[in-house]
Order: structure tokens, then sequence, then C-alpha cells
């Protein structure tokens, strides 16, 4: 049956999007989304979508209880919000929707107007995942259907006239055993490689981190939507280059020079080694707050962008940082070089509600 | 409901039940409407729930977000819908598929249960329809009337009006002024549908001059008998009358709504949307009033039927059960179901034993109290009249006693901002009743009332909260006011009091202001 209220649901889904659009970049350089994630949803508070009504302030008015406990104890239950008042349905409460991490992304995309991104055409490429769906009579205990299995003893027990209503005990033996079994189901992909590289000589402070941290989340989410299974790579830099987990690359610091050609070349290797161009889309992205040692190792960069990385990659990005110790030297150093080549994109941010239009300038243009 | 009456029919073994249970809440006395079970999967019985119970409402994205809200919270195994039934002749109520049978025949003996409620408690006359499907008279009405209360009807009537609606004007239209309706549904007068209705009085064209009558005395003896200043403060007092005579309403009004639809300046089409929210808002309104009675009423009878005649031995663990989850106080919130229940036993045991009346309230000695029995078996027929004429401000107000809510372990609780929770207030007797009796009042919901639609001679709605120790919400008193002006069209104010002072909100179309009012908020209201 067709539900009626499909129509209502999807208007209410709606005007939570609305909301959702309306609230985008508060959201987005808030940096709490990425603490809320948890597995593809994230619940999204979404004030007011209630309608309002003249009532009284929940906490000056109380309520009527009923249970143990004397005069001072705590109550329990919902502290810190004001919820559901005994005996009437009314309660003050903010609304939490959830809402894939997909569907965000989609959001964020039409808000910013980015467009659709077209992949590589590598959808040969196949991937394989194990879906359990059926049921054998051999396997390893660990995959052992409980209820099937005693299911089955059951069956035999009755059968057999051994069960005994007054003492229903079952003891499966080996036939019995039921097992649960798998298939291997493959799907063509489009595989993608992100590749963050951040600068992390003393002057990326934790504020310049943060931004990188919320930023690539958001990269990583569109990215996400455009491909599936991306793969996210980090390097961290100062004088020279290691690849490092997430984690370790937005909580290093470390000092010394900046030499941002040591990234650009481990870059260059991971690539060499794992991602064949004519397979993976690649997006490298470089934070810093463009500082480099020398002018020297600036040309090395160039050197290094024009021969090894852009021929393989869909567009290699530049962040830059503002900090307050850096000059910021080297984002006009790649505009020089570049000026002609939209394979290279590169963008200011100042701080965290800058945010926005810098995912803007670095997808807005679909490569 | 035709599409559904096909493939939601329970099963013939279930009929065989209901037909049993039938019999059994007859033999108890109950009087019901005939009642219509059907059978509904989950994801239909969430639909349904978010509708209010009716299979055809007008269409709003709220349904949408009930329905979302139930559906996670049964997705997620917070919650689930045993049973739901509405207020029409014949009622209608759902069973959930999937249910145990003892949990089908606990939910069918629960749903006698309130149905006998619906026909029989006073408050639910006032849902009461004629033929042409308008309110009718509920004191007016013979007591024998067979009440017609086609309400399923009425609903899908209502629906199909705001749909004409939104074909004409746009779904966003629409949907935005019933959002505002909707902001304002609680301002409507619970009493209304009781109250005999006094033609209001045309005011007279030209206010007469004032004449103060004097008393008759010889000229040299005028200033003593009828002093000037006397005189003068009469005319004072006459000419205040005479205002208020000319002030509109010349009585507070309490139905805003009906004030609304009969005076804003409303094209048709908004009258109809908000005439149906009204109508939908007195609806709701009996069920409100008697949340606890009714929901005791129908507890009290299904664990009577299910434990004396209904259930046999192997399911009567099952069913206690489940009783316990519905009747549990979990997290020490009170609950309707098991205070209402609770309650009519504690009646039926006091009129049982002779334990009322004057010699019973005189009494000082407890030991005779414990053991007072006269033996007097009147319980039965008490909770049965007590079903009949209270709703739970009077039931609360008439029958809890102080050992009631010591048995009960009732409490108040209060908000701590030194700890940040809620605590513990109070155990004593007095406090826990008061504060029962203000959540009932009104269903809870603040009063207001419209005190003047020309305020300040400038045509502006000035509504007033009649503020009992509790401020309003501020932030949704702000979007209410917004609503009220989007109907009045034009600025709208609202008298209340914020910590102790009064104070007069007011929006214009664009921005909120609030000012200070002079000590005494009814002077400030008649100024």
């Amino acid at each position: 049956m067709s539900l009626k209220i499909d129509q209502d649901h999807s208007r209410f889904r709606n005007i939570v999007r609305g909301r959702i659009r309306k609230n985008l970049r508060d959201y987005i350089s808030s940096g709490e989304m990425i603490g809320r994630k948890g597995k593809d949803l994230v619940s999204i508070p979404i004030p007011h979508i209630d309608i309002p009504r003249f009532t009284f302030g929940q906490k000056q008015q109380g309520g009527v209880g009923q249970g143990d406990g004397k005069p001072g104890d705590s109550m329990g239950g919902e502290e810190g919000d004001g919820k559901g008042q005994a005996g009437s349905d009314a309660g003050e409460h903010v609304l939490e929707v959830d809402v894939t991490l997909d569907e965000l992304a989609e959001i964020l995309g039409e808000e910013l107007e980015l467009p659709q991104i077209q992949p590589k055409g590598k959808s040969v490429v196949v991937s394989a995942k194990d879906r359990y769906t059926g049921i054998r009579r051999v396997g390893p205990e660990s995959l052992k259907h409980f209820k099937r299995t005693y299911r089955e003893a059951l069956k035999r027990s009755i059968s057999t006239g051994v069960y005994d209503p007054g003492n229903p005990l079952i003891v499966p033996q080996k036939d019995d055993k039921r097992f649960r079994s798998w298939k291997t189901d493959t799907e063509p992909v489009a595989n993608c490689v992100i590749l963050y590289m951040m600068d992390v000589s003393g002057s990326m402070g934790d504020e310049q981190k943060e931004i990188v941290r919320i930023e690539s989340f958001w990269i990583d989410a569109w990215l996400q939507k455009q491909y599936r299974g991306v793969e996210s790579r980090y390097i961290i830099h100062d004088a020279v280059a290691r690849e490092v987990d997430r984690d370790t690359f937005f909580h290093t610091r470390e000092s010394g020079g900046t030499m941002i050609s040591s990234a650009y070349k481990l870059c260059s290797q991971i690539i060499d080694d794992h991602y064949p161009s004519e397979e993976w889309n690649i997006y490298p992205f470089h934070f810093s707050d463009g500082d480099n040692w020398s002018m020297d190792d600036t040309l090395n960069c160039v050197q290094l962008l024009k021969q090894k990385l852009l021929p393989r990659v869909n567009m290699f990005a530049y962040g830059q940082v503002e900090s307050p110790y850096g000059s910021g030297q080297f984002i006009k150093d790649l505009r020089e070089h570049f000026a002609s080549d939209d394979r290279v994109v590169t963008s200011e941010i100042r701080d965290k509600d800058a945010i926005v239009g810098s995912i803007k300038e670095f997808l807005g243009k679909g490569n | 409901m035709p599409q559904f009456a096909i493939k939601t029919g329970i099963p013939r073994y279930l009929r065989k039940e209901q037909r049993r249970i039938e019999k059994i809440a007859e033999g108890y006395g109950l009087d019901f409407f005939p009642v219509v079970f059907e059978m509904l999967t989950y994801d239909q019985m969430n639909e349904v729930a978010a509708y209010g119970g009716f299979p055809n409402r007008y269409p709003h994205w709220r349904f949408g977000m009930d329905y979302e809200r139930l559906a996670k919270s049964y997705e997620y195994g917070l919650s689930k819908i045993y049973e739901m039934v509405i207020n029409n002749n014949p009622s209608f109520a759902y069973l959930l598929e999937g249910n145990s049978f003892t949990d089908q025949k606990l939910v069918m003996c629960h749903v006698y249960g309130h149905v006998d409620f619906f026909k029989n408690n006073f408050t639910f006359r006032a849902t009461d329809l004629d033929s042409s499907g308008r309110v009718v008279d509920p004191i007016a009405r013979d007591p024998d009337y067979e009440p017609n209360r086609k309400w399923i009807d009425k609903m899908a009537n209502h629906g199909s009006a705001i749909r004409r609606a939104i074909d004409r004007h746009g779904i966003d239209r629409v949907e935005e002024l019933i959002d505002q309706c909707l902001s304002l549904e609680n301002l409507i007068d619970p009493w209304s549908p009781f109250v005999v209705r006094e033609r209001e009085h045309q005011a007279s064209e030209e206010p007469e001059a004032i004449e103060v009558p004097r008393l008759r005395a010889k000229e040299y003896m005028e200033d003593f008998i009828n002093p000037e200043d006397y005189i003068e403060g009469q005319r004072k007092k006459l000419l205040e009358e005479q205002k208020k005579q000319r002030q509109f309403p010349p009585e507070p009004r309490r139905d805003v709504l009906r004030f609304l639809l009969e005076h804003a300046p409303l094209e048709k089409w908004e009258r109809t949307v908000l005439a149906v929210i009204r109508e939908e808002a007195y609806y709701f309104v009996p069920q409100m009033q008697t949340k606890i009675m009714n929901e005791g009423w129908a507890s009290y009878w299904h664990s009577r039927m299910m434990t004396e005649q209904v259930c046999d031995w192997s399911e009567i663990i099952e069913y206690a059960d489940n009783n316990a989850g519905v009747m549990s106080t979990a997290g020490n919130r009170f609950n309707p179901y098991k205070l209402g229940v609770e309650l009519y036993r504690h009646i039926e045991e006091r009129w049982n034993k002779g334990q009322f009346g004057r010699e019973w309230d005189e009494c000082n000695d407890l030991d005779q109290k414990k053991n007072w029995d006269l033996r007097l078996g009147l319980g039965r027929e008490k909770v049965f009249e007590v079903r009949k004429l209270y709703n739970d401000v009077t039931f609360i107000d008439e029958f809890l006693t102080p050992e009631f809510a010591l048995e009960q372990k009732l409490f108040t609780f209060d908000w701590s901002n030194r700890n940040d929770r809620w605590e513990i207030a109070s155990r004593e007797f007095k406090q826990i009743k008061e504060r029962l009796l203000f959540q009932l009042t009104n269903a809870g919901n603040p009063e207001i009332v419209v005190v003047d639609a020309n305020f300040e001679n400038r045509g502006e709605l000035l509504l007033r909260h009649e503020h009992r120790g509790i401020d309003l919400r501020d932030d949704y008193a702000k979007e209410c006011l917004k609503a009220l002006v989007r109907l009045w069209k034009r600025p709208v104010c609202l008298l209340t009091k914020s910590e102790n002072k009064g104070v007069i909100l007011r929006f214009d179309g664009n921005e909120h202001t609030s000012r200070q009012t002079e000590e005494g908020s009814s002077a400030a209201a008649t100024a």
C-alpha cells in the first residue's frame, strides 16, 4: 500500500533540508559535524521546526512525579533538557533529524552550486563484497546459526519421539548444526584517492589545523558522494615529508624549516606505487601557511608539479591558511607559474568563515 | 475508510474473541458505541497514528514529522503503538499485526473501556454532531440521543476543503497559513460548548450624555448633600463604564480563534483554513481534559476483564508482564494510566467501605479510619458515576486524598539551577495537589483572552495572558504573535508578566518590541 503519509513526509524532509541549507555555513564552519559523525548518519539539531504555541517556560513550572526519593534528590533521566512533562504531550525539544552524510554533501553541493564531477571512465574496475545470505550445513563454529540449529534439533527430537514437554531439553547433534553462508557480490567502482598534504611547521597553529580539518572533512564528504570508495592518504612535512594516519595528520606539530618539495616528492612516489593514473581519479590537496624555505625549493615544487604531478591528477589544490607568522608567498608563486593552467586551484582561507568559500573555489570546477 | 476495510479486517479468530469480550464488557455494565477493529502493519500503524487515528486528514508536513518520529522510535525499539482508538460512532480501533494473541485481547478490552468513556463522559458530548456535521449543543441534547460522531467523515471533509484551497492558492501559501493557525490552536475556550450563549447586545450608536443622579436638597444644603467632588467622582465612574461599553469586545473573549474568524479581515480560503483548525482543536479538547480519567478507566477495565474472565492460566504471566510495562512510572515521572487506574480503585474501595461523607471527614482517629468498613458496597456505582460526571481537574480535586498521595508516593519536582537538574521538591500533599491541578487546568495551556480589538485607538489587537505565577516561554510567544499579525493584519500586543513585572509584547509585522506597564495589568489593559 502506498502510504498517504509519503507526501507529508517528503514535505517535512524538504523543510528540514531548507533549514539545514539555511544554517549550512554554521554547520560547516563549526566543526561540530565531525564529532557527530556516527557511521553514515549525522544527527542535526533543527531548532524551531516544531510549531510554536503559547506555552509555559518548562523550568519555571516543574511537575509531579511518582516513586521513591526524598526532596533534593535528582530525578535522573534526561538531565539538562526539560523534555517530556509528565501527563501531557507537550515538551520542549529541539528536533534532531538524521541525515546521511551523502544527503548533507548533496545539500552542500546544491548550496555551493558545485558541479557534478565526471569521473574518469574506469567503471570496469570491480570491487568484491561478501554478504551473508544463506544457510548451509557446514561451516566454522563462529558462524553457527543458533536459532536454526536448535530448530533442527527440536524437529529431530520430536520426530524421533525423544522430546519430553515436561523436560524440554534439547541437545543439538552434528547433523543439526546450521551455519550462515555468504555470497560474494561484485560491483563496478570508480576509484578516487585524495592525498592530503600539510605543512606542520611551527607556524601552523591549532586554529590553522582546525580549519584544514574541517575543510578536508567536507571535501571528503563531497568526493565520497561522487565516487564510491574514496581513499585518503595523509602526508605531513616540514623540511622532510612522511606519510601518517589521519589522526597524526591533524595533531602533529613540528618545527624546523619548510621544504614543500619534500611533500610533493612523497606524493608523487605514493602515486607511482599505488595509484596508476589510468585507473584512479587523483586529488592532491596541499595546505600550508605559504612560507617556503627558499626560492629554489619553490622552483623545485613548480618543476615537480609540471612534470610529475599535474599530468596524472584530476586537479591539484593548494589551500593557504592565514597565519600570523607566514609571509604567504607560496600562493603568489603558484599563481604566477600556473596562471593559465586550470588543473591548479588555489584558495586563501583567512578564517573559519572562509571555509565555505574555499570549498567552492576548490570543488567548483568539477575536474 | 473504504480503502482500508477490505485489506485490514481482522481474522476470524480475533473476531470471535471480539464478540466474547464484547459480551463480557456488557456484563460489567459498560455501555459503548459499536467498535470496528482493524489490523494494521507497523508502518500503517505509524501512519494512522501520525494522523491522530484518522485515515484521512488534511495534508500538512507536521504529520510527516510525527510519522518520522514514530517510525524512528519504533525502529530503535523505544516505543511501539499497541493500540489506538478514535472517538467516532462507530468507534474505530486498530490492532498491530504481529502482536501476540494475549496482547490483542488486552488491547480489545482496553478499547472497550475507552469507547464506554467516549460515549458516557460528559466532556465528549461536545463532540456530538448533527446531520449536517455541526456540533450539537451538548446541554440541550436529548439524554437518550444516540450521538452522531461522524468525525472520520468530518476530518475527511476538512481534508478536501483544504486540498481545494491548495489547488487554488498553492501548497506553500496554504501550508504556511496552516502553520500559523496551528500556532494559535490552543487559544480556544474549552468550555465554550457548554456555555449558553447570549446574543451580543448591540451597543447603542450614540453614547448618552452623562447625568449623575442627585439627591433632592434645598439649595443651601446642596453642597452638603451632593458634594461637588463626589458628583465629579460619580461622573468619572459613569464615563468609564460608558467607555467600557464602547470597547470591543465588551467582555474579554477566550475563544480567540472564533474572535479572529468573526472579526479578522480574512479572505474566504483563509477563513476556511482557520475554521478547520478550530473545529479540529475542539474535537481534541475532551481527550485532553480527561487524559488521566480516560486512560485510567480503560486500564481499570482491561485489568479486570483480563484477569477475571478473558485470560486463561497460560496467558496470565504474559498479560501481567505487559500490564506492568504500561503501568510503570519510569524515571519517576507519573504515569496517567497508573494514576488514573489507582484512583478509580481507591474510590471504589472507599465507597464500598463507606469511607466518605461527613462522619468520615471529621474522624481524626487514624486507627478507626484504617479499619473503617460499613460494607456499603457502593463502589461500582460510584466509579460509573465518576466516569460520567468528572474531568481530570474535578477528578483530582475531589478524589485525590492525602492517604492516596502517600500510598502512590507522589511528589513535586522542580528545576534546580544550582545543580542543573530536575530535583524532587516536596512530598507535601497540598503542593502536589496544587501542582497537579495547575498542570491539568486548561490542559496545561496558558489562558489568553482578547481584550481590545482597537487598542490605543489604532486598530491593534490586544490580548491578555491571565498570569498565574508562571511566565510564558518567550521565544514561542514571539512566534505566536507573528502568527496573530498574519491573521489580524495589524500589529498585535500581548499583555503578560515577566519576572513579576507587567509587560506588553508587541509585534508590528517587522519587529518585536516590549515595554513595561505600570503596576497592575488590568489597569493597563483598559487604558
